[in-house]
């Protein structure tokens, strides 16, 4: 990761920057949801940044953590630059109210994917996205299980489980559970 | 079925003996819709292709996957860090142990701590072992897939011995879990190094043979040229990483670029391709089971006797021998047992190269002795995406060799 390109990208987009950290040398940048399609636009095509790679797109649901005070969710992406060698992290906190976030599948052909996955996972809305589907799980599924308040064991079968009830029970509810 | 391509060709009618007595074109012709999958004899792995066809052209597809997710990320939450490494196992079980390596090279990260050179070494060693099964798997699937039984078996065979020597280390063929947050779980037995002797030519031997039959063979060769495409800008704007990537002609190669472990110690070369197709790949795949040989021999040169763990009883266990004579390290085992290692508050992203790319784990912790958040960049994800990419507008029977040289693993995939 490069010291430098977290430099440029604060000069250029300081209203939008929130903060910056680089924890064990991974650059990082906080951003403001507004600003990610240009900054990401700025990163892609300057030739000094030059990052033609979008790695990966995931996020996380800060709700459990501790003495954590802040926007519930946090949508993270990585950028590599494979002419310049240098990687940066991008960070978009998500109040939980409004989750949603511009698309960035008209710059990266692979980012409709993992951004499908985030919705699947997180629940978290891409605008101007040409296909917003879930990925891993099946349309049916309700919920996003890496949510934190998502129980660790709930189970949401597709078909009934095959338990046969006592003739005196009611079939199971087919809910999630924290077993 | 219809066919939309043959019937639109006008120039039919002006053939002697054929009059049509009606314009054709205004005929009404659709898609043929086929679902290939999710459990298909031709694709190793779950994934469903919904596919319209014309003719036998692929028009459009649409690729369904997520038929193995265990929720392994959420599942990885559960647990303390040492006890998400038998999950990596399976991940990618073509290759468990890159796996492995990728996991605790980005816990170390996160915990801002160096194994000895010798556990490095060991960790090379075995990346290099599975990246060679791994790759015979590939070539072998993709022979089968194309008719040629005989390189499978011989593919299989090499791979085999392999298998053996991995198991002589781990303890288990596919399920290694080998690796430790701080070193490796023991070092390689005396004989390791003749074991290693006796199966090198062999497998040279097999690799000629599966050369003579594959690289030059006429069918293997045509069903392979040009099939599965992918131009360089594309693989780059999908995230491709590992061979394929390497097949466009970008040298992008974790261990060369930003070297981990010690492998900007070794002498060894990046293959590249330059058609981006499946005999690119293919070939990519032979030359890095040679690479990695020669790394092997060079890490047996270079390796010397040491330690193959770090000496910190708050990320590895304490010797048996301590933990029965001595309260300390009797404390240091049961707090790390029952709570974990203690991980920094903190965020990595760590990447290795895998036997199919760039293997990310994106690591968050809440300083306590579990996992906040564990991401893996799986680098199938990312291929198949680009799958798209590759085979509409081709032949449907050109899916399934495609299909194979991306190597998709299901376990690494869907996770």
């Amino acid at each position: 990761m490069s010291q430098q390109v977290l430099d440029q990208i604060v000069k250029r987009f300081s209203d939008s920057v929130l903060s910056t950290h680089a924890h064990r040398g991974d650059e990082t940048v906080v951003l403001h949801r507004n600003a990610l399609v240009a900054v990401v636009q700025f990163l892609r095509d300057d030739p000094q940044m030059a990052f033609n790679f979008c790695v990966d797109i995931t996020a996380v649901d800060l709700s459990a953590m501790p003495d954590y005070v802040g926007p519930r969710f946090e949508v993270v992406y990585h950028f590599h630059s494979l002419s310049h060698k240098h990687r940066i992290r991008l960070k978009v906190p998500l109040e939980e109210a409004d989750l949603e976030l511009d698309s960035l599948s008209h710059l990266y052909g692979g980012a409709n994917w993992f951004e499908r996955e985030v919705w699947d996972m997180f629940g978290v809305r891409f605008r101007n996205s040409p296909d917003h589907r879930r990925i891993l799980l099946y349309e049916e599924f309700v919920g996003h299980p890496l949510r934190k308040d998502y129980p660790q064991r709930g189970y949401q079968p597709l078909i009934d489980m095959p338990t046969l009830p006592r003739p005196d029970e009611e079939l199971p509810p087919l809910a999630s559970e924290d077993l | 079925m219809s066919n939309a391509l043959l019937l639109n060709d006008k120039s039919r009618g002006s053939k002697p003996g054929y009059a049509p007595s009606v314009d054709e074109s205004d005929l009404h012709t659709e898609h043929m819709v086929l679902n290939m999958g999710p459990s298909h004899p031709a694709t190793h792995g779950t994934t469903k292709f919904i596919l319209k066809l014309e003719g036998e052209t692929v028009a459009d597809v649409d690729i369904h996957i997520g038929y193995l997710h265990r929720g392994f990320e959420k599942m990885c939450e559960s647990g303390t860090w040492a006890q998400v490494l038998p999950y990596t196992d399976r991940l990618n079980y073509s290759s468990p142990l890159c796996n492995n390596v990728g996991y605790v090279l980005a816990v170390e990260k996160l915990l801002g701590i160096e194994v000895p050179d010798r556990a490095k070494y060991i960790r090379a060693l075995v990346c290099e072992m599975s990246r060679i099964t791994d790759h015979f798997t590939a070539i072998g699937a993709g022979a089968l897939e194309l008719g040629g039984y005989t390189p499978f078996l011989y593919g299989v065979q090499a791979r085999e011995m392999f298998y053996e020597l991995v198991e002589e280390l781990t303890g288990a063929r596919l399920t290694t879990a080998f690796t430790r947050i701080g070193g490796v779980k023991h070092d390689l037995t005396s004989d390791f190094w003749e074991h290693v002797d006796a199966v090198l030519p062999e497998v040279e031997r097999l690799m000629i043979d599966v050369d003579k039959l594959l690289t030059n063979n006429r069918i293997f060769y045509d069903r392979m040229v040009d099939v599965g495409t992918i131009s360089q800008d594309d693989a780059i704007s999908y995230g491709f990483t590992g061979i394929c990537l390497r097949s466009t002609g970008v040298g992008y190669d974790v261990r060369k670029d930003y070297p981990y472990l010690i492998y900007d110690r070794l002498d060894f070369d990046v293959p590249v391709g330059h058609r981006g197709d499946n005999y690119d790949r293919y070939l990519c795949r032979v030359e890095e089971i040679r690479q990695s040989i020669r790394m092997m021999k060079q890490i047996r040169e270079q390796m010397e006797p040491g330690p193959i763990a770090v000496d910190d009883w708050g990320v590895v266990l304490p010797p048996k021998d301590a933990v029965y004579n001595s309260i300390e390290a009797m404390i240091a085992h049961f707090k790390l047992i029952m709570e974990g290692v203690k991980v920094p508050r903190g965020e990595v992203y760590s990447y290795t190269e895998a036997g199919n790319g760039e293997l990310g784990f994106y690591l968050v912790s809440d300083g306590s002795g579990r996992p906040y958040r564990l991401r893996i960049r799986p680098p199938c994800f990312a291929l198949m995406s680009g799958l798209k990419k590759m085979i509409v507008g081709k032949l449907l029977a050109d899916i399934v060799p495609t299909y194979d040289t991306i190597n998709m693993i299901g376990g690494e995939n869907d996770r």
